[in-house]
């Protein structure tokens, strides 16, 4: 048979790509529809907070941050309650990296607060001495793209039914619309921050790409579907 | 049989990729160095601002080394050898020809783009799926391409019976088609958003524990079927035609062909090992992992086999000695890689510096190696000029080989302290380091880890510095060396 096939490189191609495609056919197809349901009371992440996830997926923290607490005690002792499939149910794409060259931040929202982020994004070192993250100042000044942030809302809603309310809809108008609802969200977070230029700049109705990441990382956590987490 | 004497192959397309190769090596090196160095000394981070940091380059090392450099690698060995074995020239049809002329015109632009969008950072943030959907449909068009020229050339060839090399590369074509499509589903927003936002941008198909699932079956079958297949193709070409062996085992190679495409693509899951996936699956993940090491090893044997009796080549030839220690490599690496994936280990080694480690004996130890040896030996042949220095090849083997040595003994040092001080625990049941103190001890290993780029990256100066010369100032030969390539 396969001195046949290496004469007919039709047949062995088809024969190449049979063998090939039956694994991912089992293993992962059968669970497919269970693990996309998200766990109860779960709300997706805000326009704001997609900006931030946006802020995240361009520095690439995922380099050296892992989202994913394993269930063993040493993991749940240092970082809380292991992660479960439903919790990442918005998440389009899925954040877990595979390095921790810095800790896990899968549930960071629950026990850092915005003031550490400004300062451990402006310089690492001044809150964690020794840290060989650098520092990401540029984000202080650059803008986050809230418009591609709300068209990836309207995408989810549209396309995977994810529950965001009737205000999400196609359009530049509509997301003129919206805006403000962005901004008001930022205003509270700026005001909790300390540096003069964001606080500016979000005076004057943009959002520098700190405000939304902080956002972000403060979502993380059990705050999205456990009202009593914070 | 046809008399093949008067066959004049056509190298154009192999040259092309043979110096972007050589380009792209280079680029990709030099980025991993640099990474390497800023793990240990952090204020190199900010030497080209926003751009310079280890997270933004991260990505496009790994990128410029996979699809520039390995890529590369693998379709200028392809245009030589697939004629060769084939007993078809490019020469002898237009279109192949302008089509293989294309496939390289529109790699390169999707290249460069790559590297230009990454830096910007736009990104799919799905590790060796970064890019965004614009560049997908490019490299889509490159890969259909690539897939007409295959079966043009197969189509118009005089030997019958294909070459076990053409197996691995037809297996290459429709592998990375398969994963890459389903891995790249996404919706850009812009378009189902009615004009708002970037056009760059879009969203997964998949969300959660199902994009983990597609990402990492797409992850380590990338593995497969770049780092693994067209690079055991490319050693059943050039090791026999280097040392004038022939292949020792045709069953061997028929076991170890099908056993790995069978086995490969299950192994995925053992990336996700205590994740949320379900555990029936990390389990598959975990047990065909340990199965894949006999396909794996299958390969490797047959080739050191191969060299049966003509060991004293070892020391003669130093394209043997890359050859040969590439199947070492490749040994260490698919037994290395089963002992991860065994689900105890792999509660010390995931997130830990050891898979670095383990990635980079396979990628420098096998790939680099093997790719480097399959150039050299084309060199004399596509250039018709003798290799310009085979002292220089002698130096540059013991640097590579120290530099893979350093690389993977240091990092397996480093996971396995800090995946053992992460769970480490006082008396009481506390845990008895911050996350902080895991990273302070690791500086010596990662200072270690920067030389070791240093010296791969050197040793690759002196590669692309050998071939230039080869290419341009070289002894001319007369006629096509047989077997061993002649250097100077």
């Amino acid at each position: 048979m396969f001195h046949w096939l290496e004469k007919n490189p039709f047949f062995f191609a088809v024969g190449v790509f049979l063998v090939i495609a039956f694994a991912g056919l089992v293993e992962i197809l059968p669970n497919f529809a269970e693990a996309s349901r998200p766990v109860a009371g779960l709300r997706p992440y805000t326009v704001l907070e997609l900006a931030g996830k946006e802020v995240y997926k361009k520095d690439n923290c995922i380099a050296c941050h892992s989202q994913l607490i394993r269930p063993f005690k040493a993991e749940t002792d240092r970082y809380g309650q292991y992660s479960l499939s439903g919790e990442y149910a918005y998440d389009r794409p899925f954040l877990w990296g595979s390095k921790r060259t810095g800790p896990d931040l899968h549930r960071v929202g629950n026990y850092r607060t915005t003031e550490w982020h400004e300062n451990h994004m402006w310089d690492p070192t001044s809150v964690v001495p020794g840290s060989i993250m650098p520092a990401y100042k540029h984000q202080f000044t650059n803008i986050a793209d809230i418009a591609t942030a709300y068209a990836e809302a309207v995408t989810v809603k549209n396309a995977f039914h994810t529950p965001y309310g009737d205000d999400i809809q196609p359009g530049k108008k509509a997301f003129e619309a919206y805006k403000p609802k962005v901004l008001a969200e930022a205003k509270k977070i700026a005001a909790q921050m300390k540096n003069k230029d964001v606080k500016d700049a979000v005076a004057a109705g943009k959002i520098p790409e700190v405000v939304a990441l902080i956002a972000y990382l403060n979502s993380l956590g059990t705050s999205r579907y456990d009202a009593k987490s914070k | 049989m046809q008399s093949n004497a008067a066959l004049e192959y056509d190298y154009t397309v192999a040259k092309l990729y043979t110096y972007t190769a050589i380009l792209f090596g280079f680029v990709g090196m030099l980025i991993g160095t640099l990474i390497a160095a800023q793990l240990a000394f952090p204020e190199l981070n900010y030497l080209l601002g926003e751009y310079g940091t280890f997270s933004r380059l991260r990505p496009l090392h790994t990128n410029v080394v996979i699809y520039g450099f390995t890529v590369s690698g693998i379709f200028a060995t392809f245009y030589y050898l697939a004629q060769r074995v084939l007993k078809v020239s490019m020469a002898e049809s237009k279109f192949i020809m302008f089509m293989g002329k294309l496939q390289f015109a529109l790699y390169l632009v999707a290249a460069t783009a790559m590297v230009i969008t990454e830096l910007m950072g736009y990104t799919q943030s799905k590790e060796y799926a970064q890019m965004e959907w614009p560049l997908d449909l490019l490299i889509v068009v490159i890969w259909v391409i690539w897939g007409i020229v295959m079966f043009a050339l197969i189509g118009i060839r005089r030997e019958k019976a294909l070459y076990i090399s053409m197996w691995y590369f037809i297996a290459c074509f429709l592998g990375v088609a398969m994963l890459y499509l389903f891995n790249n589903m996404a919706i850009p927003t812009y378009f189902a958003a009615g004009g708002v936002g970037s056009i760059m941008h879009s969203v997964s198909m998949y969300s959660g524990t199902n994009d983990a699932l597609v990402q990492w079956w797409w992850g380590h079958n990338a593995v497969a079927f770049v780092f693994t297949v067209p690079i055991v193709g490319m050693i059943y070409y050039f090791l026999p035609k280097e040392s004038g062996q022939a292949v020792y085992s045709y069953k061997l190679s028929l076991l170890s062909f099908w056993g790995l495409m069978f086995v490969y693509l299950w192994a995925g899951s053992h990336h996700l090992l205590w994740s949320t996936v379900p555990d029936w699956m990390q389990t598959m993940g975990s047990i065909f992992s340990v199965v894949l090491i006999l396909p794996s090893w299958g390969s490797a044997i047959n080739m050191l086999l191969t060299m049966k009796g003509e060991w004293n080549q070892l020391t003669e030839n130093p394209l043997i000695k890359f050859m040969v220690l590439a199947s070492t490599f490749y040994m260490l690496s698919t037994l290395e890689g089963p002992i991860q994936a065994i689900k105890s280990v792999n509660a010390i080694a995931h997130f830990t510096d050891w898979i670095p480690g383990h990635v980079h004996d396979g990628v420098l130890g096998w790939v680099a190696f093997m790719i480097m040896a399959g150039l050299f030996h084309m060199a004399p042949r596509m250039f018709k000029r003798e290799i310009y220095s085979k002292s220089l090849i002698e130096a540059q083997f013991w640097l590579q080989t120290t530099a893979v040595v350093l690389y993977f003994t240091s990092m397996w040092i480093a996971g396995i302290t800090q995946g053992m001080m992460w769970r480490a625990v006082d008396e009481y049941g506390n845990l008895m380091y911050s996350f902080i103190d895991t990273v302070t001890v690791l500086h010596p290993y990662y200072a270690i880890r920067a030389l070791s780029g240093v010296l791969f990256l050197t040793g690759f100066v002196m590669f692309a510095y050998n071939m230039i010369k080869t290419m341009t100032s070289s002894k001319v030969l007369t006629e096509e060396p047989q077997f061993k390539s002649p250097m100077a």
